[in-house]
């Protein structure tokens, strides 16, 4: 029996939502990056991974006033998989993501209907505390937005003051996320400078580390290397590597390369004027060589978009 | 890191031919920009031409001096003129009004901003813009009828139990038209304008950095303390130059609720204060000539005055804030 089979049987009970789990892998692909992952998902039972469950979005819709912009989109994201989610310009990708850390309420007008589960439970229930919320699951954003009136270590540090968090020892945190973000060794002889000294890519690391600070669970990237350089672009993906091995993150991309280096799964999302939808999702090599819809294989081969 | 070369090649000189059109735009676009610098500087040079004589009488005791009499001798009018009393009455009602008024328009804007259902948001700014217009007359009506006595009232206490610092001490417990009362109302009266700018400078605090902090769990306080006061915080002190400028100009509100004096006095809650530009109304009517002369030499002290104050002022603005931009 493969990977593969066994996610499905596990999945059975999800009913016809379009999961991960619910992807048709047409070919058997030697230890790529799919099995990888799916055998990460296959020992994951809910409750007593070390990761957690992961995040599970469940017929997520999301309106503007009275525009619907996302309609029924189910994704479950495995702990400590990284998920890529592409698609055109206007495709949802973005609104969706931000309905995942409950940032699309902060727009006047915006509403929005289905469950998303952490660990199980549904972070827009009644009476919970969105900040609390926001700490499990973290965001690093398009532009990098570091602090400008604080300094480099006082940035990585804001959440902790922002949350109102105590922590024993500010330093070797600082240090751990610095380094974990990759950008240790170009800061640490200036960890009292301004921010915004740093250049575009240096800052969207710091945006990384002090998103670490909190120790979130999930990260959210809404295209976080859509406004750098090559050369930080790549430094950003080995990030994105690294902290996969210790949380589950969810980014947005308008790079297909970029899904394909970084991702163990690709879901691919598509407008066809109406609101954005899920059109397919698999793994990451699959989407790319197989995928199942021809939709997405006009957008990954370059056809459209 | 530029490294300087040097070379022979000297700049050229970067030129356009202005369009007819554009350069009568451009000149009457100078001519109203450059009218109102040169109405003030043509009402401080009035205001210094018909008060030189005073001040070559009376010299610097006029602005140290804290005593104003004027009689005639032989049929020729004399008088001593000193108007230390007014300054620091001016000074001390304005920064009272400021210390006042600015935390008070600053949270009303934040609230305003971030807190106001949208219903309550329209009502306040509509009440704050038509206070903005509110004549200053109906101000110190309402101050003399109905804020004084209650002033009156709050003056005791804080006397009774806040006495032993300085500024709420007085010599004897005479608290009525006392420069506390004018300062009050004062504060309803720059509440407008502070809040309004302030308001202003908040709502544009950068949206990136407002969900980067709501992203890190912040609460909306925090937010705001992280955030938008650091990005506002030279826009409210801007703001209150603003009201610093109208506080000290005040006239006629103050003259209704306020006991002048010329009588030294730096404690707020007692009945005896000063103010230039309501002293120069109260005595305009009933002076003689050199009299008069004394009073356009104190309208020049008070343009300078307000001048000074506001340039310190933009010091502090530009050097002293953090700027969180």
């Amino acid at each position: 029996m493969s990977a593969h089979e066994d996610l499905n049987s596990q999945n059975d009970n999800n009913g016809e939502d379009m999961t991960i789990a619910n992807a048709q892998p047409s070919h058997a692909a030697p230890k790529s990056l799919s099995e990888v992952s799916a055998n990460r998902l296959k020992d994951r039972t809910p409750g007593n991974a070390p990761l957690g469950t992961g995040l599970e979005a469940r017929n997520i819709h999301a309106w503007f006033s009275k525009h619907l912009a996302v309609q029924d989109i189910s994704l479950d994201f495995a702990a400590g998989t990284v998920t890529a989610l592409i698609g055109p310009s206007g495709c949802g990708k973005s609104t969706f993501i931000r309905t995942l850390n409950r940032m699309h309420e902060f727009i006047p007008g915006a509403a929005m209907a289905g469950e998303v589960l952490l660990n199980g439970k549904d972070i827009y229930e009644r009476g919970t505390d969105v900040t609390k919320i926001r700490l499990q699951i973290g965001m690093v954003f398009q532009k990098p937005n570091p602090f400008p009136s604080m300094t480099i270590g006082e940035n990585v540090l804001s959440g902790l003051k922002l949350a109102q968090l105590k922590v024993t020892n500010k330093d070797d945190l600082m240090e751990e996320c610095l380094e974990r973000a990759g950008l240790w060794n170009e800061v640490k002889d200036r960890l009292g400078a301004h921010a915004g000294g740093l250049s575009g890519g240096q800052q969207q690391r710091l945006c990384i580390a002090r998103s670490l600070a909190v120790n979130p669970k999930v990260l959210l990237m809404d295209e976080p290397c859509s406004a750098l350089d090559p050369g930080s672009t790549l430094r950003i993906e080995e990030t994105i590597g690294e902290l996969a091995k210790s949380m589950t993150i969810i980014i947005v991309t308008h790079n297909m390369q970029q899904a394909a280096r970084v991702s163990d799964y690709t879901a691919f999302f598509l407008s066809d004027g109406g609101p954005g939808k899920l059109i397919e999702v698999g793994p990451t090599n699959e989407i790319f060589s197989t995928p199942r819809d021809q939709r997405t294989e006009n957008y990954v081969s370059g056809r459209f978009g | 890191m530029s490294t300087t070369v040097h070379t022979t090649v000297a700049p050229r000189e970067i030129s356009t031919r202005p369009r007819p059109s554009d350069r009568l735009f451009r000149a009457i676009l100078n001519v109203m920009s450059y009218s109102s610098l040169l109405i003030l500087t043509l009402i401080g040079t009035f205001l210094i031409f018909r008060g030189f004589e005073t001040f070559r009488d009376q010299g610097f005791k006029f602005i140290t001096g804290f005593e104003w009499t004027s009689n005639v001798v032989d049929g020729v009018e004399k008088g001593t003129f000193g108007i230390g009393a007014m300054i620091i009455g001016t000074l001390l009602i304005a920064f009272t009004a400021i210390a006042i008024g600015v935390p008070i328009s600053a949270m009303t804007a934040l609230y305003l901003n971030f807190y106001a259902p949208a219903k309550a948001k329209a009502l306040l700014t509509t009440i704050l813009d038509l206070m903005a217009a509110f004549p200053s007359i109906l101000f110190g009506l309402w101050g003399y009828f109905v804020l004084a006595p209650m002033a009156e009232y709050w003056a005791k206490l804080l006397y009774k139990y806040f006495r032993w610092i300085p500024i709420f001490d007085a010599p004897q417990p005479a608290f009525a038209r006392s420069p506390f009362i004018a300062a009050l109302v004062l504060t309803v009266m720059i509440i407008p304008i502070v809040t309004s700018v302030s308001r202003e400078v908040f709502s544009q605090a950068p949206l990136d950095r407002i969900q980067a902090a709501y992203a890190l769990g912040a609460t909306k306080w925090a937010m705001i303390r992280t955030v938008v006061i650091p990005f506002g915080a030279s826009g409210v002190v801007g703001g209150a130059m603003l009201g610093l400028g109208r506080a000290m100009g005040e006239t006629v509100a103050i003259y209704m609720v306020l006991n002048i004096a010329f009588i030294n006095n730096l404690h707020i809650l007692y009945g005896v204060g000063g103010n230039v530009a309501s002293m120069i109304v109260q005595k305009w009517g009933e002076s003689g000539l050199v009299e008069s002369k004394a009073l356009l030499a104190a309208g020049f002290v008070l343009f300078m005055l307000t001048l000074i104050v506001n340039s310190i002022a933009n010091l502090i603005v530009r050097y002293a804030v953090k700027s969180g931009k």
